[in-house]
């Protein structure tokens, strides 16, 4: 009988507002240790959080994108706990009534589309920073972090598959992106995962539950999520139970092991924050929120198939995210005759290139006008598209226009019919063997001509009229 | 009402002798039983005060207002090397 996978997810997401979610220190990433500190985020006596207008803003946003109910009245609690990135002794969270809560996300899955609950989203507090490595019996403590805006988005057991929870952490960070409420980058912390896993027999209760940490990219998460599910049949199989525990993910041994001890101080005794009010917002500015929000992914995409023609695929990868979308529309104005041309050379020429030089397209050497410059001498048929890739090799290196290096390397596509002629008979008369077998019916050869022909023009000629002549001249 | 002090204890990061212990624990399960007068009372109909006071929560515009005040701001930390705070080792 075979074992079915029950998986559900935490998501902390940092929330890009300039500012911490209860004092006015900047949040900028990678600052010098400490320096973004003020009372408030060191956990002084005596001082009083104010919470960022923004980061509920952003919040509410995020929870009308997946269709949740929004609660007019939250409540913010202490989650006490003793670490020494956390200088308060507790965090600021939401316990009994979230911000934002019943909502969902759609996931493709190998069997069509998919919908995954989201039981809450949440806001709270990031801790510091503890740096162990390289140190001898200390530990050495950062508190920028300290206090930056989280939302916790707290996933129903839905996912049944490790795929099935790549696909849905893939579709949150694509959407927190679009919506630009987090950057979400995860190296830098901003959008970690944290997945409760359990198998049991199809149809059967859930099993018991493993909270699996420092999952902190796709990679590791889909292979945290296998070991551990591998882990839990064998040691069900081999007559063992499974413990509710905390595990810890080791990618360098690609593991899962207990993080025994921390167990019982699992108390976290959670209170009504006594220096916080009830968070109170209006069904207004709920409206107003849902007036400002912009085009999401599954919309652009559909836009992308109607407004422009494109296929499925490419107007999937061209609403990947907001930056390219923007420098896929940005090049379609500049080049508007034809817009599966700017889909093509920007998802299969340009990406790949910019792939190689390890660049995003938001750190593009050439800007969408010069591509689309690039385009228009294709389109007028100055260039074919062979020698258009070249140029953008050199376009990417340099920097140049199309023109001026179409230009200074005289690469102007030869569109003149006694010169393409002149041409196809220099190569006849110089392979009079391979003319004679063609005429005496081995067609095939008809390939090796144009390339002679392409050859002797460096590239240049016009390969369409190249087919033509040559066909005229050869037939008659 | 029974409490487990040295739990309680545990929790808060308080170390406790015998005689602390053993004199606490009757202390708390007094103020707790006082406390649990208030049970008896019928809250089916109340609604859950959050907080006691009927105020909205103030917020605050998303505008940076603290600068770097590090070296005052640590002035009172036992250790610090190169702006980090040095605590006793603590890893999982």
């Amino acid at each position: 009988m075979s074992w079915e996978v029950v998986i559900g997810l935490e998501v902390h997401v940092q929330i890009n507002t300039k500012t911490k979610a209860f004092c006015g220190c900047s949040t900028t990433f990678g600052a010098e240790p400490n320096t973004q500190t003020c009372p408030v985020c060191l956990g002084m006596p005596g001082q009083l959080p104010v919470l960022n207008m923004e980061a509920v803003n952003k919040t509410v946003l995020t929870g009308l994108a997946i269709g949740a109910r929004i609660n007019l009245e939250s409540r913010f609690d202490r989650k006490n706990y003793f670490y020494p990135d956390l200088p308060k002794g507790y965090q600021i969270s939401q316990f009994a009534v979230p911000l934002v809560e019943h909502g969902h996300l759609d996931i493709p899955t190998q069997d069509g589309e998919k919908r995954i609950g989201i039981t809450r989203i949440h806001m709270e507090e990031d801790a510091g920073k503890s740096l162990h490595e390289g140190l001898d019996g200390v530990s050495h403590i950062d508190l920028n972090r300290s206090g930056i805006p989280l939302m916790e988005i707290v996933s129903e057991p839905d996912m049944r598959s490790a795929d099935e929870a790549v696909a849905y952490l893939k579709k949150l960070h694509q959407l927190v992106r679009f919506l630009d409420v987090s950057d979400a980058d995860m190296e830098k912390g901003q959008f970690r995962c944290d997945a409760n896993v359990s198998v049991r027999r199809p149809g059967e209760p859930f099993g018991t539950r493993t909270e699996l940490k420092n999952l902190n990219s796709f990679r590791f998460i889909k292979q945290a999520i296998e070991y551990e599910a591998m882990r839990q049949i064998e040691l069900i199989e081999d007559g063992g139970e499974v413990v509710q525990e905390t595990r810890l993910y080791d990618s360098a041994k690609g593991e899962t092991r207990s993080m025994r001890g921390k167990e019982e101080a699992h108390d976290y005794r959670y209170f009504p924050e006594p220096d916080l009010p009830p968070l109170r917002i209006t069904q207004q500015q709920v409206d107003a929120i849902r007036d400002g929000m912009p085009e999401l992914p599954a919309q652009m995409r559909a836009r992308f198939e109607q407004e422009y023609g494109l296929s499925a695929y490419d107007a999937d990868v061209l609403s990947q995210t907001r930056e390219l979308a923007a420098w896929y529309e940005a090049l379609v104005a500049a080049h508007p005759a034809d817009p599966k041309r700017c889909a093509n050379w920007l998802a299969n020429e340009l990406l790949g290139r910019l792939k190689e030089l390890g660049c995003e397209i938001s750190a593009s050497p050439i800007s969408p006008q010069q591509m689309a410059g690039l385009l228009d001498r294709i389109a007028d048929g100055t260039i074919s598209g062979k020698i258009a890739k070249d140029v953008l090799d050199e376009m990417i290196q340099s920097g140049k226009d199309a023109d001026a290096i179409i230009e200074a390397k005289g690469l102007k596509q030869l569109n003149d019919a006694d010169a393409i002629d002149a041409l196809i008979r220099q190569v006849l008369d110089a392979n009079p063997q391979q003319l004679e077998q063609y005429r005496a019916g081995k067609v095939k050869l008809f390939g090796f001509f144009v390339g002679q022909v392409m050859k002797a023009s460096r590239g240049q000629a016009n390969p369409a009229m190249v087919n033509a002549r040559l066909k005229a001249l050869l037939d008659d | 009402m029974n409490i487990d002090v040295r739990k309680v204890a545990m929790l808060a990061r308080i170390r406790l002798t015998d005689e602390e212990a053993a004199e606490l624990g009757p202390q708390l399960a007094q103020i707790l039983g006082y406390i649990e007068q208030l049970s008896e009372i019928d809250t089916d109909d109340i609604p859950p005060t959050a907080h006691p006071h009927d105020v909205a929560m103030p917020l605050r515009p998303d505008i940076v207002t603290n600068g770097n005040r590090r070296d005052a701001l640590q002035q009172p930390a036992p250790a610090t090397e190169a702006g980090l705070y040095i605590v006793p080792k603590v890893i999982e």
